[in-house]
């Protein structure tokens, strides 16, 4: 048995005794890539969701079909896990591959990469925030959920108008509406322009053409980058207007429901993996991996409490955990160890990625049991042994926290500074220059999470004007070339970081024989979806929505769950590496007093 | 205006044989979501045209797909369950994703989608196709899982997963009589996929005859030709001009293309607004449309084993074509002598004989006759 929490008997915030639980589930979560179920009981008397489960109902395998495979193929093979930032899984494999075959591509290879990456941050998070979490703030759905928010937006001029266009907060939210908004069909037309962009530097969205281990394939010219930068200076000028337009809706939801703050909220737990790797500093060569990791363009790092606890990307690598204790998995025990050091000498755990070994058992949905195809990743503070359940925040909030606090990036047009992290857009076509700076927020909840994706698309835009001057200048200098010859060890290990839109991603990789001996992705929904591991930790979707509180106005028979869709959704799932919620019909489950939902884990690894 | 406010032009407009249809795309098959993502890609036409209804004489579609649906949970699979029992007449399946075999998975499944209210587990996507295929007007696959099986197909699987016409039976009809259709790629290239709907729509609509498709449910329009016919590269091919390394301009045949034998059109067509594609722009054609794909292409990076043969048999005549060329272009790329800034006329122009005539010299071999053909 594990030691599961009981529900408390009391409310959490108010401290008042629980009301009766009621079961409501979202099976699947609609507008989110991938399949999750979000499995709650509200108590409708305190107003709080007082538990949560998170599942997914997909299995794919991919760990398992890699085996014995040629390891040229696998960032063919593992883009395909996500259909919306597959060319991340890519980039992270061939950063593994690098590795692995002991190369380091030309400068020229890596500002392509780059570009190409920022392009997918800049359509991704467009597309997800104002095609799919802003559906959420939109006219039709605040009317239906909150009719006395929406009665004030109508009457709420909004601050930054000039910035944007829209005279009220209900302005804003009748454009956020699917199809028929004008900011609605404004975002699918940048999302277009940005996979341009995209498909310019990759080859095709969402599984790139041109990504090879040694560099790219795509031919640097001055028509390339000149195609990018034109569209760039339109996505900057959309930009100019998409951030005040964000900040104006969020500020209003804070002031419109006091206490939306805690929607969301859970305990500052935040891991980024680093993104853009510097070509001056990067060789791909584990031995300085501390070093070149410092130097990504987004500063790596695991905070906790406000604190960073490292930056290191060695650390992060070891004390990353694979756990079971709800998935339809058998453990690993028994299976082959495939590293026990790292090439630095440090001992290696057995449930590393590296000495992982995936066994599917399919098997019947239990909540008191196993409950979810997505295992649990844990990262293992070095100095307090906890396994801490780290969120990605759906990417962007943590990438910025951890570069804020570190204080090291300065490309010009972004530096951080130790406490914010500021970005600055040049003259476009209507509007002058600007300079936005992103503070650390107060909170991790769902309103700074959606916040802080907004000013990662500037920070990305921002960020390609610097790599598009780098790539010019190696243009102009006549180097060209954009790939390194290589040759596939017999026996080798590899591992890549990045951040995958929503957040840390990591590939490790073992070579025997010339093939595939072990190979396990770990995107950031497996973090972030992840369900009760064996020590009883819940994930950060359960974790985040538990103790929610409840401001729709809806009562059970016609709720919607709106706000804990939005505490979901800021986490941007993407399950194809999910949440569902429940709805249970409504139907009424006895007060709890004592220890029972959830409470009979299996003892698992 | 005329006749009470009925502009004259609206007789030109009919409605369509069916005025409403219903999407319902089952995205949890064992798909990546790609080709749902895809689609917000497209232009030709873009997903608000037929959802908002730029095209006039088309049906009113309601889709209903995961990755875009307002509704969450039992709110959007409440259009399933009435499609399954009969209560919605028009509708079509689009599957996204490769199709488990659940007889493998013993209590539990591979792939769900929704929960059942009388279980509590998940209802598997098997059971959905099995129930929606039958009262479908058509069923669509989109992408190469969902044709074929595709990535998650690959040897070695655990699910045992497969593709429609595997699940359905080759030579599936729906209940109006259309063949499963298959618009293949991984992902599907955008326009493809809309641009076929598009077609569905005006068939359904009763304005397009049945869908022109080849034996293994693909428009023949899209996928009659192979990546080498609409490849910018496949003059380098010619001259037996072909690259070693990624980055290269030249042909990537010997580095891992497989062009030359694959159907697909996006080197022509671009991946999004006409930019992109695979070989066009330096990557390789890993044949991602194929129902072979992937492991009869895998090492995706070393030479297609029939290359070697066809790109040694062009090499002499490529050479001799190159030197003819080169030759050629010497001549091409001099101007006329003629043009100059002196106080003389070269050109042939004799200012005393204004009804001269000036022919041009061309080496009479060089020349072709000007024969109809």
């Amino acid at each position: 048995m594990n030691d599961v929490a009981p529900i408390p008997q009391t409310s959490a915030r108010s401290g008042k005794p629980r009301g009766t639980l009621i079961e409501k589930h979202w099976d699947p979560i609609t507008r989110i890539v991938g399949n999750l179920g979000i499995f709650t009981k509200i108590d409708f008397q305190n107003r709080e969701v007082a538990e949560c489960y998170s599942t997914s109902s997909v299995f794919r395998g991919y760990s398992v079909f890699l085996k014995g495979k040629d390891p040229r193929d696998s960032h063919f093979i593992t883009s395909r896990i996500c259909g919306i930032c597959g060319d991340n899984h890519a980039t992270c494999s061939i950063y593994a591959q690098n590795m692995a075959y002991g190369i380091k591509p030309p400068p020229m290879a890596e500002w392509i990469i780059n570009l190409g990456e920022a392009a997918e941050y800049m359509f991704d998070h467009n597309l997800f925030q104002d095609n799919m979490v802003g559906v959420d703030f939109c006219e039709k759905m605040v009317k239906e959920t909150n009719p006395g928010v929406w009665a004030k937006a109508e009457t709420t001029a909004a601050p930054h108008a000039a910035d944007h266009g829209y005279k009220t907060i209900g302005d804003i939210m009748v454009a956020l509406n699917p199809f028929t908004g004008e900011f609605y069909r404004e975002t699918l037309v940048m999302s277009r322009l940005t996979r341009e962009m995209f498909s310019l530097m990759e080859g095709r969205h969402t599984h790139p053409s041109t990504l090879y281990p040694g560099g790219v394939g795509t031919v640097p010219s001055h028509q390339l980058f000149t195609e990018f930068q034109t569209r760039l200076a339109t996505y900057a000028e959309f930009m100019k207007k998409c951030v005040p337009l964000h900040n104006d809706l969020f500020d209003f939801f804070y002031e419109a429901l006091p206490g939306y703050e805690e929607v969301g909220r859970r305990r500052v737990l935040l891991g980024c993996w680093g993104a853009y790797n510097d070509p001056d500093k990067c060789d791909y060569r584990y031995e300085h991996m501390s070093d070149w990791g410092r130097a990504m363009f987004v500063t790596p790092g695991v905070v906790v409490d406000g604190k960073h606890v490292t930056t290191d990307l060695v650390d992060i690598n070891l004390g990353i955990r694979i756990l079971l204790g709800s998935s339809f998995y058998d453990g690993w025990e028994q299976q082959e160890m495939f590293v026990t050091r790292d090439p630095l000498g440090n001992p290696v755990d057995r449930h590393h990625p590296w000495n992982q070994t995936t066994i599917p058992r399919p098997q019947k949905r239990d909540f008191e049991g196993n409950y979810s195809w997505v295992m649990s990743p844990r990262w293992r503070h070095p100095q307090t042994g906890e396994h801490l359940a780290l969120d990605t925040g759906g990417g962007p909030i943590a990438r910025l926290w951890s570069t804020a606090l570190a204080g090291i990036v300065d490309m010009g047009y972004v530096k951080a500074t130790g406490n914010s992290v500021k970005i600055y857009l040049p003259k476009t076509r209507t509007k002058p220059e600007v300079e936005f700076e992103w503070q650390i927020p107060k909170w991790s909840n769902a309103i700074e999470r959606d916040r802080s994706r907004t000013y990662f698309q500037a920070y990305c835009a921002a960020a390609a004007y610097y790599f598009l001057q780098r790539a010019f200048a190696e243009l102009a200098a006549g180097r060209t070339r954009t790939w390194t010859e290589f040759k596939v060890p017999d026996e080798a290990i590899g591992c890549g970081f990045h951040e995958a839109v929503r957040g840390v991603l990591s590939h490790h990789l073992v070579i025997k024989g010339g093939k595939i001996a072990n190979y396990h992705p770990y995107p950031p929904t497996p973090w972030n979806a992840s369900p009760r591991d064996v020590h009883g930790t819940p994930g950060p979707y359960e974790d985040a929505i538990q103790n929610t509180p409840i401001f729709e106005e809806n009562g059970p028979d016609n709720f919607k769950g709106i706000d804990i869709m939005r505490a979901v959704r800021s986490f941007d799932p993407c399950l194809p590496c999910g949440v569902h919620m429940y709805v249970g019909g409504g139907k009424t489950i006895k007060t709890i007093h004592s220890p029972m939902f959830g409470v009979a884990h299996q003892e698992k690894p | 205006m005329s006749d009470g406010g009925v502009p004259y032009g609206r007789k030109t407009q009919k409605a369509p044989k069916i005025s409403e249809l219903h999407v319902l795309w089952l995205n949890d098959g064992m798909s990546c979501d790609g080709d749902s993502v895809s689609i917000t890609a497209a232009s030709e036409p873009s997903i608000e045209d037929i959802v908002l209804g730029a095209i006039p004489g088309l049906p009113k579609v309601h889709l209903h797909n995961r990755v875009l649906s307002y509704e969450n949970g039992d709110e959007m699979m409440a259009y399933f369950d009435k499609a399954a029992n009969g209560e919605i007449e028009n509708f079509v399946v689009v599957m996204e994703g490769s199709i488990p075999n659940e007889n493998l998975s013993g209590e539990g499944y591979w792939a769900g989608y929704g929960t059942d209210p009388a279980t509590g587990q998940p209802i598997k996507t098997t059971e959905w196709l099995d129930r929606l295929a039958p009262k479908a007007l058509a069923v669509v696959g989109i992408g190469t899982c969902a044709a074929y099986g595709g990535i998650h197909a690959m040897k070695g699987n655990p699910t045992g997963c497969m593709g429609l016409q595997d699940y359905l039976g080759l030579g599936w009809k729906s209940r109006i009589g259309l063949p499963i259709v298959n618009v293949p790629g991984c992902p599907v290239q955008p326009d493809n996929f809309t641009e076929t709907f598009l077609y569905l729509l005006r068939q359904l609509a009763g304005l397009a005859p049945m869908i022109p498709v080849d034996e293994l449910g693909r428009p023949t329009w899209l996928f009659g030709y192979t990546v080498h016919q609409g490849c910018d590269r496949a003059a380098y091919y010619e001259q037996a001009d072909f690259a070693k390394q990624y980055g290269s301009r030249k042909c990537l045949v010997k580095i891992g293309c497989w062009g030359p034998t694959i159907k697909c059109n996006v080197p022509k067509r671009g991946w999004i607004g006409g930019i992109g594609g695979c070989p066009n722009v330096g990557g390789i054609c890993i044949g991602c449309t194929m129902p072979g794909f992937p492991d009869k292409i895998m090492p995706f990076m070393d030479e297609p084993p029939g290359g070697v043969l066809s790109t040694n048999l062009i090499r002499p005549y490529g050479a001799l074509i190159r030197n003819l060329r080169r030759l050629t272009d010497r001549q091409v790329d001099k101007e006329p002598k003629w043009r100059h800034n002196r106080a003389e006329y070269t050109t042939g122009y004799d200012p005393g004989r204004p009804e001269k005539q000036h022919p041009v010299n061309v080496p009479s071999f060089f020349r072709a006759e000007n024969k109809p053909e």
